[in-house]
């Protein structure tokens, strides 16, 4: 039967043209658009949920990971070393106990290695070792929401990490105002997506797994985790080292955490310029993954 | 249900020109029909599919799935559709209950329907006592049936079955086909590629030979077989280096005579008195066998190669 060549006004058995008991062609695409509407609009969040229930395999790694993390740092790096140091730390014409100065930087830090598990393997596997995004695109779901989904898949992680975290810098009394303390979690989501979707558009990228993740978390995280004025202010560095705080999501980000926990002095431009930063890199990083998905998934 | 006319995809490759993946298919699908696509592969079965599919897009011609345009309304035809893809990509995280329940999400369908429908579906690829099972502890038979089952998630009108069989062993094909029968039965309209021309005969009402992206030939099993080829096939063996130096002293046996590089295909209309032409002639072949002619036989005299290579 022809989808085209039939005419509006046709006999709708004339227009089935074939078995009987079959429904016609204005039918079937009624019948289409109206199972069309509510993935539509709804299928970012059936892949959130659907990556939400996967997570669920390795739950207790995500709580333990998410709880264990923050008391090794805080116990081993900040209540060590700030002991060891003894004196208070100078952040520019401030000074603060070397915990408070420490704790909003580790806390984006654990979003920002969120990211790197989430937007990595995962990825990969997706595309390639499991293939499961090539299930979800041929069902209603577009690229876009794919890519949309596994986002906010990590950004739930995210929120949890980040709660944990915070709960327990509190706890060690590294919040002097909790009153806008409680701002580094959605700082620290932002910072997480902020290096993560345009990771995530990176994975999409690979086609060939010839260890890539393990160099960006040699040769971009860990340098990023030490040169972003995480330990010790940016401005203790050298000009010719700085610029990589500069181009850091972890360091926007930190500093940031340090306005909202410690009332760090903020001029109103810098927070501007360190809030677009990082919202710059999350959505651009989304418009390049979902090129990506698309172009992979209609291939 | 379906309707192409002049279906084309080229793929850009660099520094070369474009390649040219279907070139030019029109067909029509009418519902309930079980329409296949019979080819070697690269063909442009797969790539027809997931026009089809409304994953892909066409680079020419006019395509149109329940009487609307995948261009436009990819989502809505996809919402239709079940798809059973050549390579599983079921989510192996989740056991296959799981798998099914979260697919029906995918479709707008309310928890509740997805508990209901997914073991309903289990039931239906007989794998109910499966349901609690990581989908990496199922066997690629397994495997498949839980693909199908998700497919059919959301009643789908047609169902897509990209080399339903490839890879599974003799039985695991059997129960698949009854299933697809079944399918057939209840009037879901089946399209499906295969290589296999037994799958073909099987499951098909009506095909499509497809070679380099080009119709060789359309029809039913029977009447392709008909057209192309003759009743009956006398295959005979001489030995690999013997085969080519005896073929011409066959000359005249049957309707056609064609050598393959292990054996000598005779077709005639009576196989056994083609065998006694052959002895006849004082030529005595290693091995003979006469058999019915099938789609092979068919895809052999349209492109001169044969369909599994």
């Amino acid at each position: 039967m022809s989808g085209r060549s039939e005419g509006e006004g046709m006999p709708a058995a004339a227009a089935a043209g074939a078995v009987s008991g079959q429904p016609t062609t204005e039918e079937l695409r009624a019948e289409a658009m109206e199972w069309g509407r509510k993935p539509r609009g709804l299928g970012t969040w059936y892949v959130t949920e659907h990556m939400l229930r996967a997570m669920r395999a390795y739950g207790w790694t995500i709580v333990v990971g998410a709880l264990g993390q923050p008391i090794l740092y805080l116990l081993g790096l900040a209540v060590g070393l700030a002991a060891l140091i003894g004196a208070p730390i100078q952040d520019g014409a401030q000074t603060v106990p070397y915990l408070v100065f420490v704790a909003p930087a580790l806390l984006m830090t654990a979003a920002i290695s969120v990211a790197t598990e989430e937007f990595s393997f995962p990825v990969m596997a997706g595309f390639k070792w499991r293939r499961f995004f090539y299930g979800f695109s041929a069902s209603p779901l577009s690229p876009g929401q794919i890519a949309g989904g596994v986002v906010m898949g990590a950004a739930a992680r995210m929120v949890v990490v980040v709660v944990a975290y915070y709960a327990l810098i509190w706890i060690f009394g590294a919040v002097p105002h909790p009153e806008t303390g409680w701002l580094t979690i959605p700082i620290g989501v932002l910072a997480g997506l902020s290096f993560g979707i345009p990771y995530m558009a990176y994975a999409a990228s690979i086609t060939e797994d010839k260890g890539q993740f393990a160099l960006v978390q040699r040769f971009i995280f860990m340098p990023m985790f030490l040169f972003s004025g995480t330990f010790y202010p940016l401005a203790t560095l050298p000009l010719w080292l700085q610029w990589i705080g500069w181009v850091s999501p972890l360091w926007h980000a930190s500093e940031l955490g340090r306005i909202v926990t410690y009332g760090k002095p903020a001029d109103p431009f810098a927070v501007m310029v360190h809030v677009v930063f990082l919202l710059v890199l999350a959505v651009g990083g989304y418009l390049v993954a979902r090129r990506l998905f698309q172009r992979r998934l209609g291939e | 249900m379906i309707s192409a006319s002049n279906l084309a995809k080229a793929y850009k490759v660099k520094g070369k020109p474009d390649f040219v993946a279907v070139d030019g298919l029109s067909f029509d699908v009418a519902p309930g029909e079980s329409f296949g696509l019979l080819g070697p592969n690269g063909a442009g079965k797969s790539t027809t599919m997931k026009m089809i599919g409304a994953v892909s897009t066409r680079s020419g011609g006019d395509l149109s799935i329940l009487g609307l345009d995948p261009d436009r309304y990819g989502p809505e035809i996809r919402s239709r559709l079940g798809v059973v893809p050549q390579q599983d990509n079921l989510d192996g995280e989740l056991n296959a209950r799981e798998n099914l329940y979260i697919y029906g999400r995918y479709f707008g369908l309310s928890g509740k329907v997805c508990n209901q429908k997914a073991d309903e579906l289990l039931a239906f690829a007989q794998l109910d006592d499966k349901a609690k099972s990581k989908v990496d502890a199922l066997s690629g038979g397994m495997k498949r049936r839980l693909t199908i089952a998700r497919g059919l998630i959301n009643d789908p009108r047609i169902l897509l079955l990209d080399e339903p069989t490839t890879g599974l062993d003799p039985q695991a094909r059997h129960v698949l086909w009854d299933r697809l029968f079944r399918l057939k039965e209840r009037g879901t309209t089946l399209v499906l590629t295969t290589h296999y021309m037994d799958e073909a005969e099987q499951l098909c009402d009506r095909l499509i030979v497809v070679d380099k992206g080009r119709i060789m030939a359309e029809g039913t099993p029977a009447s392709l077989i008909r057209e192309h080829s003759s009743r009956e096939v006398l295959e005979v063996r001489f030995g690999s280096d013997r085969n080519q130096q005896v073929a011409p002293q066959l000359e005249g046996i049957g309707d056609r005579v064609e050598v393959l590089p292990d054996r000598i295909l005779v077709y005639a209309h009576n196989g056994e008195a083609a065998l006694e032409a052959v002895t006849h002639r004082g030529l005595t072949p290693l091995t003979s066998l006469v058999r019915r002619s099938s789609l092979e036989d068919v895809f052999l005299r349209l492109t001169g190669r044969s369909l599994i290579e």
